[in-house]
């Protein structure tokens, strides 16, 4: 069994899980320091605040008024009658607080960096896909590919969520208060998925790495993926997490299952700068 | 990629016609190429409906091969010959297209089979439906095109299926359009999103039992197996259970009958399919777009999971 040295970013409980038999892996110095600069990121004021009505507007058209109020320094914007349509919200690369009064369809909130966002219905398939940084609630159900290839931040879905929530991901947490489909963290290879209910055949199906905790019935493992042991770490971060979800359920964690990768896989666990950036 | 949708209303004729094409027209970044609808009216007392074509739309984008319209017109008569040879009576008939008509026939003869079998002798010919209450309608052009084209805004029922197609593995035609009647057995229709990677043996095996195919689209392998299940005995519900372990791909179809509605996802849910249902009414789709347009306020919708089988009464 390979053994983790100990460093900053474990004690920040960031990388807690046993890891056996994996190659190595080289984490970042949380005190180094980067500056990262995006052209579309604005300075906002969270206290200024504006309404878009989406009705009769197409995802394109509503994008450009994100970002055109986002560039006179509104930092909470509420999206009225989104009626479920598609990449809303997408690319928004600085901090600010996004109220979707109603559901939206695919990719939905893709490709962002620090955004806190509040989705009051449903999200269809691929909602965050991409997320850098940031928080997103979902208050009722999610399609599927819920979180694909997240590279950091923090992913939350009340209801239940489809097939395939977490596949490709590489950093960042998804936590579902209900059920989740089949293929749930498919090729996972960071980061960390809490299920409060049942999840569906397949779960962690050619898992790089990362965890994945659930609370409910487990269909069936897919290739890669093993169970290990709940640790005293894992049931404090889980606490923490579930506090910041907004999740009312009552939960026992250290009845929870827990599933890590099994396997040795190469030359592929070097912390992107982005994520670095998304974990600090 | 293809979108599919459908709605049934629980012990309510509607204008579903209507709601059909505003959901299918909202999906028509999915599909632009055809669109066909499998509507589920109130019938014509005990006489059939029958749907048939004599033709292809020629018009720009089809990959039909061009024909003299006149020919339309002496294939009609032969379909007239046909119909009378096999015992059946028209009552009425209307033409709707160049080469598309409506009849309402009786048929007292025991098996559909051989009733469709003499239109079907007819070159060119097929029949789109034969029901009680299932009109089956599909053309080259998107739903508003197809809807105003066949008069099916002020078409009334319980429910239907529709489609946008996305031609990825066969023509633009008439005949690989969606929704597939599942022939010979009145008021059974599909239609499907997705793959079917094993068309060829199971194709294969249906033809060695009699079945007939009338394209080279995977989604009527779906018809025709649920037709094969059914003429078996075996009731819907389970029918569509064995496709899911006897049909290999990634697929979500809807099927109907006279007075149900049903849909199924395969073990890989790699399909989207969104769906509402309420005490008055069910509706399902590709993406919740669609449902929007006939539910235009805050609605609670979930995706079905892998594996699932649901059918709805009317």
């Amino acid at each position: 069994m390979a053994s983790l040295k100990k460093h900053k970013s474990q004690e920040m409980g960031l990388h807690d899980e046993v890891l056996t038999g994996r190659t190595q892996q080289v984490f970042f110095n949380p005190e180094e320091s980067e500056n990262f600069f995006y052209h579309d990121a604005y300075d906002v004021d969270f206290n200024k605040r504006t309404e878009i009505d989406a009705n009769n507007l197409d995802c394109r058209e509503i994008n450009d008024k994100i970002k055109n109020m986002m560039s006179k320094g509104y930092g909470t914007i509420v999206i009225k009658n989104p009626g479920s349509k598609h990449s809303v919200g997408v690319g928004i690369l600085n901090k600010l607080n996004l109220i979707v009064d109603g559901s939206l369809g695919y990719f939905g909130i893709g490709s962002v960096d620090g955004p806190t966002v509040r989705i009051s219905g449903r999200v269809g398939w691929s909602c965050a896909e991409n997320m850098m940084a940031g928080k997103v609630v979902v208050e009722k159900n999610a399609g599927s590919c819920f979180g694909a290839a997240i590279r950091g931040g923090d992913l939350i879905c009340k209801g239940s969520v489809g097939a395939r929530s977490g596949i490709d991901m590489k950093g960042g947490t998804i936590i579902v208060g209900g059920d989740a489909g089949a293929f749930t963290g498919f090729m996972m290879q960071r980061g960390r998925i809490v299920i409060l209910g049942d999840v569906g055949p397949n779960l962690g199906d050619s898992l790089y790495d990362g965890t994945i905790f659930v609370g409910g019935d487990i269909k069936s493992l897919g290739a890669d993926a093993v169970e290990a042991e709940m640790t005293d770490l894992d049931v404090a971060w889980l606490k923490r997490k579930l506090k910041v979800s907004e999740i009312d359920k009552k939960v026992d964690f250290k009845k929870m299952t827990k599933i890590v990768s099994g396997k040795k896989l190469w030359n592929y666990d070097n912390l992107e700068p982005t994520e670095r950036k998304g974990a600090i | 990629m293809c979108g599919i949708a459908g709605i049934i209303h629980k012990g309510k004729s509607t204008n579903v016609g209507g709601e059909m094409q505003k959901m299918l027209q909202s999906l028509k970044h999915r599909g632009p190429d055809s669109t066909g609808y499998a509507l589920y009216g109130d019938g014509e007392s005990n006489n059939y409906i029958l749907r048939f074509k004599v033709g292809e739309n020629v018009k720009e984008g089809s990959s039909a091969i061009m024909e003299d319209a006149s020919i339309y017109e002496a294939r009609k008569d032969e379909v007239n010959k046909k119909i009378e040879e096999a015992g059946a009576k028209i009552h009425k008939q209307a033409q709707i297209t160049p080469y598309s008509f409506r009849y309402v026939i009786s048929y007292k003869g025991g098996d559909l089979l051989d009733l469709a079998k003499l239109i079907e002798s007819v070159e060119m010919t097929e029949i789109l439906s034969l029901g009680k209450s299932l009109e089956l309608i599909k053309d080259i052009g998107d739903a508003t095109v197809v809807a105003d084209n066949y008069g099916l805004n002020k078409f009334n029922g319980t429910h239907g299926i529709g489609h946008t197609r996305m031609a990825t593995e066969s023509g633009v035609d008439i005949r690989s359009a969606h929704p597939y009647w599942a022939y010979p057995f009145s008021d059974v229709s599909v239609v499907h999103n997705g793959q079917l990677t094993n068309y060829w043996n199971n194709r294969r095996t249906l033809e060695k039992k009699g079945m007939r195919f009338m394209s080279s689209c995977d989604s009527e392998l779906i018809a025709v197996y649920l037709a094969d299940k059914i003429r078996s005995g075996v009731e819907l519900k389970d029918a569509m259970r064995g496709s899911l372990e006897d049909l290999d791909g990634v697929f979500t179809y809807l099927v109907a009958t006279k007075d149900k509605l049903g849909m199924a996802k395969d073990h890989m849910a790699a399909k989207p399919m969104v769906l509402y249902e309420s005490k008055d009414l069910v509706a399902l789709a590709s993406e919740e777009v669609a449902i929007r347009t006939v539910l235009p306020k805050e609605i609670d919708t979930y995706d079905p999971y892998e594996g699932e089988v649901k059918v709805w009464q009317a």
